[in-house]
């Protein structure tokens, strides 16, 4: 049976579409997942997709992480559900308190897209098993609040249990501490990274297709279990 | 008879008298309020329209054209069942007051331009222009202005494909943000601004009503400014919410596919008394609306201020009665705000009560089709033959290799010249997932739609030097760029939008560049075969006596049948044979040479070769359906020089080019129909072949590979001195 990858839609959600498609070119089926359900459709993933949901009112993030799905998504990951929060969507994850730290006002104070060479530091995730550990990879990053902030024991903590996921190589593009780009959860089912993944799945429409590798991780990890 | 503030409203003395002579009465002041707006120069075309008549007139032959002239926007027939829909449209005055706003606000006021013809909005482009870089002013505008164009369209989800950033001192204190959006629909979803149906609800959907943009048509954006004119103007800009504009659009585009509306408009300019008086007139029908059913931000509103507010992120909506429920269903599970404010009636009068008195009372047409059209008086400028005889032909020319290679590394690194990538990225070029090329490419590209590969290209130029000195030939030179840029990209080129920015129509030398543009630019689109399909003008920027240079802005756009056989502009490999299609001849006037190293301005601009710039269109798309092309560039603003250097930047490609005759003409000048192309050793001759079937000139300039710039026997440029200097401008001033 194909596996269902679910994307969430806020109000304001903005490449909820991209993921879809990421998510079907990947192999799965895509389940578009609305906000206001207590409903996750008996999907086998879950992506948050960037944006700017609620228009980054309060904080970014901050509003949908109170949202009706957000209570399943929650409880669902603490179970043991792949989740995967992508820019505005790693906002949430940490809001939710399913990541540690914050994500705040990029350093040069403006919004920043560019191509952006990451390192894979952590290839043992659920959603990161495609690539090998200390692999680069090129995928966009785009956003104004970027820049990963936690006090100095969580990230040395961090970097002691291997829970940073991504780090940015050749220029930080927001001033994020330790050039954190992406980080994982103990369990690994739960990831969040600012750049993004969907907008890098064919080399016609992004810098490359090196970001398909999260979508396809995620359906081997249902493969293997 | 009272006395009624008509002149502070911005109306002229006979047009007061018109309009008491069409209602057989004084106006109300809420009536006098819609007139004054509705009649302003920004929505009433009342100067430019009877030049704006060529564009129909002259239009060359077409099937392409679902929609013309005079609705929202045109639609374009891409085949496949798809259509797409596209316009550029000003934002220059509210820009200059309030920059992050004013941008901002123009981004969401052309979206919602597109989003009303049924299409969903699929990107953005952004043309501007400010005052020397180095003006005190140009940081907080261009800082503002940029941030205003990211902030709302990155928010919205749509990508910024491209356009351009000029400056010149002309532009100091009337900045110019022209923004241009592009949508996709099938040939069934084409929505019109249509109030038809007797009984049909009028349904308000979207942001609150308040006290922001009051005037904004009228005595903001068809005013000169004086000195004191920026901030006390303030109050007449708008303010901007993408995030609630993202939710009308994901609202109204379900609305549309489940066939709820019969007909919309959206609130722009001189907000609901544009969209109730236009819906109504071109329905034929009347309308009746309570305002007191308006939601309002600020209950003391007067009724004045309610009908012409120009808050953002509205729509208003024409429904079936037995529709209305499930409207409002579907507009409340997006958040949007929706409310039923009035319904057509068979009357021919827009009729407007308030506090239970009928406060309008008129034909709806008299606001919306029926202004004032005038036939301005024009004279060439007084200057213009001294300007044009001030040839760029005596200035001194760098005349050693040395002296060449100093003369490019000034211009690559010139604020018109140098690298964009400080602006552009700052917007979201990836959002949607359907952009194939953006900048730094001639044209940005993107896919329509997921199940196809059929994709557009969409190119937006204008150069006001060249129109100061010539306005027709700007014009045209502005709209060969365009259709060049997109050619390049290996696009036939369909289709035309343009926004003409000029001075005050009350100056005649103002309207003689005027006339002279508009006739130069529907001359031009009758000879390369591309119909006009809409379009803005922007009058009055200019500040005291003082206008800016002439400036249209041209955008053009073309189809793609397959997007995997785009071509983009930057070198691609080492090794790849380097030619030059189109002719060279020595065309400095108006160049950025003759500015940058001079100071220059005067002569006659480069001569506009459309039969030329046809020809290459054609072999360009030729070599690029056969997939020759490994990539193509045009060369125009900066001459071969700067085109050589951007195309090596792209992938840090060098290239090795040995020129003919006079360099120091072959590096700068800017002749018209010319670009570069790549292709491997192999299709040199089915190029060659090609080109001599379309006879157009093709010159073999040299081979990519390296890590410089080498011009044989003349100077080798490392590639690294060359990024510096192309790179560094703008963040060193802007940053």
């Amino acid at each position: 049976m194909t596996a269902r990858i679910g994307v969430v839609t806020f109000p304001g959600s903005l490449d909820d579409r991209d993921a879809l498609r990421a998510a079907r070119l990947a192999g799965a089926e895509p389940v578009a997942l609305w906000h206001g359900d207590h409903d996750l459709r008996g999907v086998d993933a879950v992506v948050l997709p960037g944006g700017f949901s609620y228009g980054d009112y309060l904080r970014a993030g901050a509003i949908a992480s109170f949202a009706p799905i957000m209570v399943e998504v929650i409880a669902a990951a603490r179970a043991g559900l792949p989740v995967l929060g992508i820019c505005n969507g790693f906002q949430v994850l940490c809001e939710a308190g399913l990541l540690p730290g914050a994500l705040i006002r990029n350093a040069g104070l403006h919004f920043v897209c560019r191509d952006q060479r990451l390192r894979v530091e952590a290839a043992d995730t659920a959603w990161t098993s495609e690539y090998s550990a200390g692999a680069e990879i090129v995928v966009p990053v785009k956003n104004g609040e970027g820049r990963y902030v936690a006090d100095e024991a969580t990230l040395d903590a961090l970097e002691a249990t291997g829970r940073v996921a991504f780090r940015y190589v050749g220029g930080n593009p927001n001033g994020a501490l330790r050039d954190i780009a992406g980080i994982r959860n103990d369990a690994g089912n739960v990831v969040g990274l600012m750049p993004h993944p969907e907008h890098a799945i064919d080399p016609l429409t992004g810098p490359s297709a090196d970001g398909l590798g999260m979508f396809v991780s995620v359906l081997k990890s249902f493969a293997a279990a | 008879m009272t006395e009624q503030p008509y002149a502070e409203l911005g109306l002229k003395d006979d047009e007061y008298e018109r309009i008491c002579a069409i209602l057989g009465r004084q106006p109300s002041d809420t009536e006098l309020a819609m007139y004054s707006v509705m009649w302003s120069e920004h929505c009433s075309y009342k100067s430019s329209k009877v030049h704006l008549r060529q564009f129909g007139e002259k239009a060359p032959e077409t099937d392409v054209l679902l929609v013309g002239i005079g609705e929202n926007a045109g639609v374009v027939d891409v085949g496949d069942g798809l259509a797409v829909t596209f316009k550029v449209e000003s934002h220059n005055h509210p820009s200059y007051v309030e920059p992050y706003q004013g941008a901002a606000t123009g981004v969401g006021g052309i979206v919602r331009d597109i989003l009303t013809m049924g299409a969903r909005p699929i990107a953005v482009m952004d043309s501007l222009r400010f005052g020397d870089i180095d003006h005190p002013d140009s940081r907080r505008l261009v800082g503002g202005v940029v941030a205003g164009v990211g902030g709302y369209g990155n928010c919205l989800g749509l990508p910024n494909i491209g356009g351009e950033v000029v400056f010149d001192p002309s532009y100091a204190g009337n900045p110019l943000v022209n923004a241009l959006c592009l949508g996709v629909m099938r040939h069934e979803e084409i929505q019109l601004a249509r109030a038809e149906g007797v009984g049909n609800k009028v349904v308000l959907l979207g942001a609150k009503t308040g006290r922001d943009g009051i005037g904004g048509v009228s005595v903001l954006a068809s005013a000169t400014f004086d000195d004191a004119g920026g901030p006390s103007k303030r109050p007449s800009v708008q303010v901007g919410d993408p995030f609630t504009e993202k939710v009308v659009i994901e609202c109204c585009l379900e609305l549309f596919v489940r066939g709820l509306v019969t007909g919309i408009q959206d609130l722009g300019g001189a907000g609901l008394s544009c969209a109730t008086s236009e819906t109504a007139s071109h329905g034929g029908s009347g309308m009746s609306v309570d305002l007191d059913l308006v939601p309002l931000r600020e209950p003391s509103m007067s009724p004045v201020e309610v009908i012409t507010s120009e808050s953002q992120e509205r729509m208003l909506a024409i429904v079936r009665p037995g529709d209305v429920d499930e409207v409002l269903g579907l507009c409340a599970s997006w958040g949007v705000l929706a409310t039923v404010i009035g319904e057509v009636t068979d009357t021919g009068r827009l009729h407007v009560r308030w506090h239970g008195e009928t406060v309008v009372d008129v034909p709806p047409a008299s606001l919306a089709d029926e202004g004032p059209i005038y036939e301005r008086p024009y004279a060439r400028p007084a200057d213009q033959d001294a300007l044009q005889a001030d040839s760029a032909d005596a200035l001194a020319r760098p005349q050693t290799g040395a002296e060449l290679a100093d003369t490019l590394l000034r211009l690559v690194g010139s604020p018109n010249l140098a690298s964009r990538r400080w602006v552009t990225e700052q917007y979201d070029r990836y959002v949607l997932g359907g952009t194939v090329l953006a900048m730094p490419h001639d044209s940005g590209v993107v896919r329509l739609v997921d199940d196809s590969d059929r994709g557009v290209a969409l190119a937006l130029d204008g150069n006001g030097r060249y129109a100061r000195l010539d306005p027709y030939a700007g014009a045209q030179l502005a709209l060969a760029e365009a259709y060049r840029n997109v050619s390049t990209s290996g696009a036939r080129p369909l289709a035309v939008t343009n926004c003409l920015n000029f001075g005050s129509p009350e100056d005649p030398e103002v309207m003689w560049q005027f006339a002279e543009a508009t006739r130069g630019l529907a001359d031009g689109c009758r000879e390369l075969g591309v119909p006009v399909t809409g379009g803005n003008v922007s009058f009055y920027n200019q500040t005291g006596a003082t206008a800016i240079h002439p400036t249209p802005v041209v955008g053009v756009l073309g189809v793609l049948d397959d997007v995997n056989r785009r071509v983009p502009s930057g070198f691609a490999r080492a090794g790849d044979v380097v030619m030059l299609l189109g002719e060279t001849a020595a065309e400095f006037g108006g160049s950025e040479w003759a500015w940058v190293e001079h100071g220059h301005l005067g002569g006659l601009p480069p001569r506009p070769r459309l039969a030329d710039e046809r020809r290459l269109s054609n072999v360009l798309q030729e070599a690029a359906g056969e997939e020759l092309l490994s990539c193509a560039h045009d060369v125009s603003d900066g001459g071969l020089g700067q085109t050589l250097v951007e195309a090596a930047l792209v992938n840090d490609i060098g290239v090795t080019v040995t020129l003919d005759g006079g360099p120091f003409v072959a590096l700068f000048s800017e002749s018209a129909a010319r670009a570069i192309v790549t292709c491997a050793d192999a299709d040199v001759d089915r190029l060659l072949e090609i080109a001599a079937g379309h006879d157009l000139a093709v010159t073999r300039l040299g081979r990519t590979g390296g890590a410089a710039l080498d011009v044989t026997d003349e100077f080798e440029l490392p590639l690294q001195r060359l990024r510096d200097a192309h790179e560094a401008t703008l963040p060193r001033h802007l940053a």
